[in-house]
C-alpha cells in the first residue's frame, strides 16, 4: 500500500496546475451538476485547448481528433481531481463523449468513426441516448420502439424517455427493435438518429424537482438510412451493454460527495436552532459523523477499485463479498449522496423546507434539489433493487431471478 | 498510488487462513472456548510459529517488525474462525504501547516473550472508554487503589497494562500483591475479559517512567481501535459467506431460498455494507502508520462504522439462516456474539463519534 502518486504522476499534475493558472481567465466554471450540450464559443475553445493538451479526449486515437495517450487510470484520477480543486470545467462530457465515443471506437464503422468521433469530441455534436421507454425500464430489452425497412432506410415509431439533453442534442443513439421475429435480446439494433428528421418530437418531462432535467421523445415515420446501424442488426443489446461498461471513474462521484459533505458541515455550523447551532445538537452530529465515516469508506473504496484497474486483477473472486466490490459502488453511493441532503435538510427544520425562490430560502433550494435529484439517481441507471439482483447474482453468486 | 494488499499481504493472510482451517475447525473453537482460560496453548504456539503473534513487534525483539495493517489482516482472518487467542491484548495493544512508551529496558523484557507467545498482557483501557460505575481507579499513598473493568484477553495473561489516564500506563504482573482478577462472562466466549481490583498495588513498572507520557493512552487506543474494526470485519464477513452458503443450499417451496429477491437482497445490501467497510479498515491501518495527524479520527470511524456494520450484517445473518440461526447448533450465533463484543469493546459507536466530533474541533 502506498498512497502517493510517484515522481513521474507528480509531474503531471504540476504541469496540469500550471496550465489551469494560466488559463484560469478563460475557463468555464465546472461542477455542472448535468453535463453535455453547451455549444457556447468559450466552451468549444476550452475543449480546443484541453485536446490539444491532452487533458480532454484523451485516450481517443489522434486519427479521430483526440491526443492519442494510452489509457491509464491514474491520470484520469489526477485529471478529476485538479479539475475539481480549480473549480473548472473538466471540458465537453456527457453522453457523446462518454458513452457512444468509446461505443464507436469498438464497434463503429471506419466511416462512422471518421464522421462523428472528431466532431463529438470537439463539442460540434452534442448527443442524447435513447434507451429507456415507458415500458422498458429495468426490463430494458422490452424496448417497442420499432424500425420498419424501406428500401435502403428504415421508418421508425415510438417513444423514448427519461433522454437527457434530447432538446438540445443533434443526435440520438438509441436502442430500436429491427427484427420482429427475433428474440427479445436479438431483435435490437443500435441506431444513429439525427434529431432534426422529420417526425421527431422533444417534450420536456418535468419531474419532481420542478425543473425538466429530462425528456420524452416521440417518432413518427421517422426516416433513417439503414447505413446508420452499429455493428450489426441484432446486436444493439450486446452493444448498449458495452456502452454501459464505459462509466467515469467513481473517484470523480467520490469527489462530488466530498464536495457535498464540507457544505453540510459550513451548513450545520451556520444554522441555528433554538439560538444553538446545528452542529451542537448531539442527534445531528451524531448523523453527520455517521455519515463522515461512510464518505470515508466510499473514497477508499474507490481507490481500492482504482487499484484493481491498475493492476489489471478483480478485486476478489467470483461468489465471495469481496466479488461483489465493484457492483456495491452505485447502490451505496447513491443512498450516501440522499442522506448527506437529507441530513441538510433536518440540519435547517422547517427553513430546509423552503424552496422555488421563497424568503430565507437557502443556498437556492439546493438541499431540497439533492435530496429530490439523489432519489432519482437511486432509481434511474438501473434502480437500486436491479443493483441488488445484480450484486447477489453476478458478485455473490446467488441463483439468477426469471428473466423473461 | 496503490491501495491494495501485497502479494506478501495475500501470502500471510493464505498461509494463516489454512492453518487455521486446519487447526480450528469450529468444533474445535468451541471445546476451547468452553475451558476457564479459553484458550489452547498450543493454538498460541502455533500462531507464534508462523509469525502471526509477534507480527508488530520489532525484529530485534524477535518479531515480524510489521505494520498495524498486517496486524489488522491477521485479526480478520482470526475473527473469520472464531479463534479463542488473546490477539488484541498482547499482539496489538500491549506491543504497540511498549513499542511507543516504553523504556529501552522495559522493551526488552516484555517484548521478546509477547513475540515467542511464552508471554502474554491482559489490557485494561477501560478508563479511557466508556467507564463504568464507580470503579475509581486511582492512585492513593503512592499505590494503586479502585477497580477497572473489562481487562482485554485476561483468560491466561501474566501481566495486565492499565491506563490510569490518557498519559499514565503501567504495567502489573498476574500475581502482584493486592491484585484481584475476576473473570466476567460476556456473550462472547471466544474471548476473555476480567475485572481488575486493585488494593494497595504497588506500581513498579509504568510506561515510559513514573511521570508518564503525554497521550500515550489515545494512541494506543487508536491502534486497538483499529484492531478491533478488523475483527469485526472478519466476523461480518463470515458471516454472510455463511448466510450466502445456507441460502443456495436450504431449499422451502421446492426451491433454495437463496433464489428468492427477498433473501437476494438482504445478501445484496450485506455485501453492500461490507465492502466498503473493507477499504475503511485498510485505510485506518495504514494512516496509523503513515498519516499520524489523520490516525486517531480515521481509527474512531473505522471502529464505529464498523461496529454498526458488523452488527447490523450478524443480524441479517441471522435472519436469513431462520429458525436455524436462532439455535445453538447452528454456529452462526458465534460470529453474531463475537460482533456483539467487538461492538462495545474500546468504546461503543455512539461515544466515539462524539470523540470523532471533538478531534475535529465539532464538539
Amino acid at each position: 500500500m502506498d498512497l502517493s502518486f510517484g515522481p513521474e504522476y507528480e509531474a503531471f499534475r504540476d504541469g496540469l496546475r500550471a496550465f489551469l493558472h494560466r488559463h484560469r481567465e478563460r475557463a468555464p466554471a465546472g461542477g455542472q451538476l448535468m453535463s453535455g450540450g453547451s455549444k457556447d464559443a468559450a466552451m468549444l475553445s476550452w475543449q480546443a485547448a484541453l485536446i490539444e493538451h491532452g487533458y480532454a479526449a484523451r485516450t481517443i486515437p489522434k486519427q479521430y481528433g483526440g491526443y492519442g495517450a494510452t489509457p491509464d487510470p491514474l491520470i484520469r484520477v489526477i485529471l478529476d481531481e485538479e479539475f475539481a480543486r480549480a473549480g473548472v470545467s473538466a471540458g465537453i462530457g456527457g453522453q457523446g463523449p462518454d458513452m457512444l465515443v468509446p461505443t464507436l471506437l469498438e464497434h463503429g464503422s471506419e466511416d462512422q468513426k471518421q464522421r462523428w468521433i472528431p466532431a463529438t469530441i470537439r463539442g460540434e455534436v452534442v448527443w442524447c441516448q435513447g434507451y429507456s421507454e415507458p415500458n422498458a425500464g429495468s426490463d430494458l430489452a422490452n424496448v417497442q420502439t420499432r424500425a420498419t425497412e424501406d428500401g435502403s432506410d428504415f421508418v421508425i415509431n415510438g417513444q423514448k424517455i427519461w433522454t437527457t439533453t434530447a432538446h438540445v442534442a443533434d443526435m440520438m443513439f438509441g436502442l430500436i427493435r429491427t427484427e420482429p421475429d427475433a428474440s427479445k435480446h436479438g431483435g435490437l439494433s443500435y441506431v444513429l438518429i439525427p434529431m432534426d428528421t422529420p417526425g421527431i418530437e422533444v417534450r420536456p418531462l418535468a419531474t419532481m424537482t420542478g425543473h425538466a432535467e429530462f425528456n420524452e421523445v416521440f417518432f413518427t415515420d421517422v426516416r433513417v438510412p439503414q447505413a446508420n446501424v452499429v455493428g450489426r442488426r441484432g446486436e444493439g443489446w450486446k452493444i448498449a451493454n458495452t456502452t454501459l461498461g464505459h462509466e467515469r471513474s467513481s473517484l470523480a462521484a467520490t469527489g462530488q460527495l466530498e464536495a457535498a459533505m464540507a457544505r453540510l458541515v459550513e451548513r450545520m455550523q451556520a444554522e441555528t436552532v433554538g439560538g444553538r447551532r446545528a452542529i451542537d445538537d448531539p442527534a445531528l452530529r451524531d448523523r453527520l459523523m455517521r455519515l463522515q465515516a461512510r464518505l470515508l469508506a466510499m473514497k477508499y473504496h474507490a481507490l481500492r477499485l482504482l487499484t484493481c484497474r491498475v493492476r489489471g486483477e478483480p478485486p476478489g473472486a467470483p461468489g465471495s463479498p469481496e466479488g461483489s466490490a465493484a457492483l456495491v459502488t452505485k447502490l451505496a453511493g447513491c443512498e450516501l449522496s440522499h442522506q448527506i441532503a437529507a441530513l441538510g435538510i433536518d440540519a435547517m427544520g422547517e427553513l430546509g423546507t423552503l424552496y422555488g425562490g421563497s424568503k430565507h430560502e437557502r443556498a437556492g433550494g439546493l438541499w431540497q434539489f439533492h435530496y429530490m435529484f439523489s432519489l432519482g439517481l437511486i432509481i434511474g441507471g438501473g434502480t437500486a433493487q436491479i443493483q441488488k439482483n445484480i450484486i447477489s447474482e453476478r458478485g455473490l453468486g446467488m441463483p439468477r431471478g426469471p428473466r423473461a | 498510488m496503490d491501495f491494495g494488499l501485497t502479494e506478501e499481504q495475500r501470502m500471510l493472510e493464505q498461509t494463516l487462513r489454512n492453518w487455521l482451517s486446519e487447526h480450528l475447525p469450529v468444533s474445535r473453537v468451541r471445546e476451547i472456548a468452553a475451558r476457564e482460560t479459553g484458550q489452547d496453548p498450543a493454538v498460541w504456539r502455533g500462531l507464534a510459529e508462523l509469525g502471526v503473534v509477534g507480527l508488530l513487534v520489532a525484529e530485534e525483539h524477535g518479531g515480524g517488525g510489521l505494520a498495524l495493517l498486517d496486524a489488522a489482516l491477521a485479526m480478520q482472518s482470526l475473527a473469520r474462525a472464531a479463534a479463542p487467542v488473546p490477539y488484541l491484548g498482547s499482539s496489538v495493544l500491549a506491543p504497540v504501547a511498549l513499542a511507543l512508551v516504553g523504556t529501552e529496558s522495559q522493551r526488552r523484557s516484555w517484548l521478546p516473550g509477547l513475540a515467542a507467545g511464552t508471554t502474554q498482557v491482559g489490557v485494561a483501557l477501560g478508563e479511557l472508554t466508556g467507564r463504568r460505575g464507580d470503579t475509581n481507579l486511582r492512585i492513593d499513598g503512592g499505590r494503586l487503589a479502585g477497580s477497572t473493568l473489562f481487562a482485554i484477553d485476561s483468560g491466561a495473561a501474566d501481566a495486565f497494562l492499565v491506563a490510569l489516564d490518557r498519559d499514565h500506563l503501567v504495567l502489573v504482573p498476574r500475581d502482584a500483591t493486592g491484585l484481584g482478577v475476576t473473570p466476567l462472562r460476556t456473550i462472547d466466549r471466544t474471548r476473555r475479559v476480567a475485572e481488575l481490583t486493585f488494593d494497595g498495588v504497588v506500581p513498579t513498572e509504568w510506561l515510559g517512567g513514573p511521570a508518564g507520557v503525554a497521550g500515550a493512552g489515545a494512541r494506543v487506543l487508536a491502534a486497538g481501535r483499529v484492531a478491533v474494526a478488523a475483527d469485526a470485519l472478519g466476523a461480518a464477513e463470515r458471516a454472510l459467506e455463511m448466510a450466502v452458503a445456507y441460502a443456495q443450499q436450504r431449499e422451502q417451496f421446492g426451491r433454495p431460498i437463496g433464489s428468492f429477491q427477498a433473501v437476494k437482497h438482504l445478501c445484496a445490501e450485506m455485501a453492500a455494507e461490507l465492502e466498503p467497510a473493507r477499504a475503511l479498515v485498510w485505510y485506518a491501518a495504514y494512516a496509523f502508520d503513515h498519516r499520524p495527524d489523520e490516525a486517531m479520527l480515521v481509527a474512531a470511524h473505522a471502529k464505529a462504522h464498523l461496529a454498526e456494520v458488523a452488527t447490523g450484517i450478524v443480524r441479517t445473518a441471522t435472519e436469513v439462516y431462520g429458525g436455524y440461526g436462532f439455535t445453538e447448533e447452528g454456529d452462526l450465533h458465534l460470529w453474531f456474539k463475537r460482533a456483539g463484543l467487538d461492538r462495545q469493546l474500546l468504546g461503543g459507536p455512539e461515544a466515539i463519534r462524539v470523540e470523532a466530533a471533538a478531534l475535529q474541533g465539532l464538539a
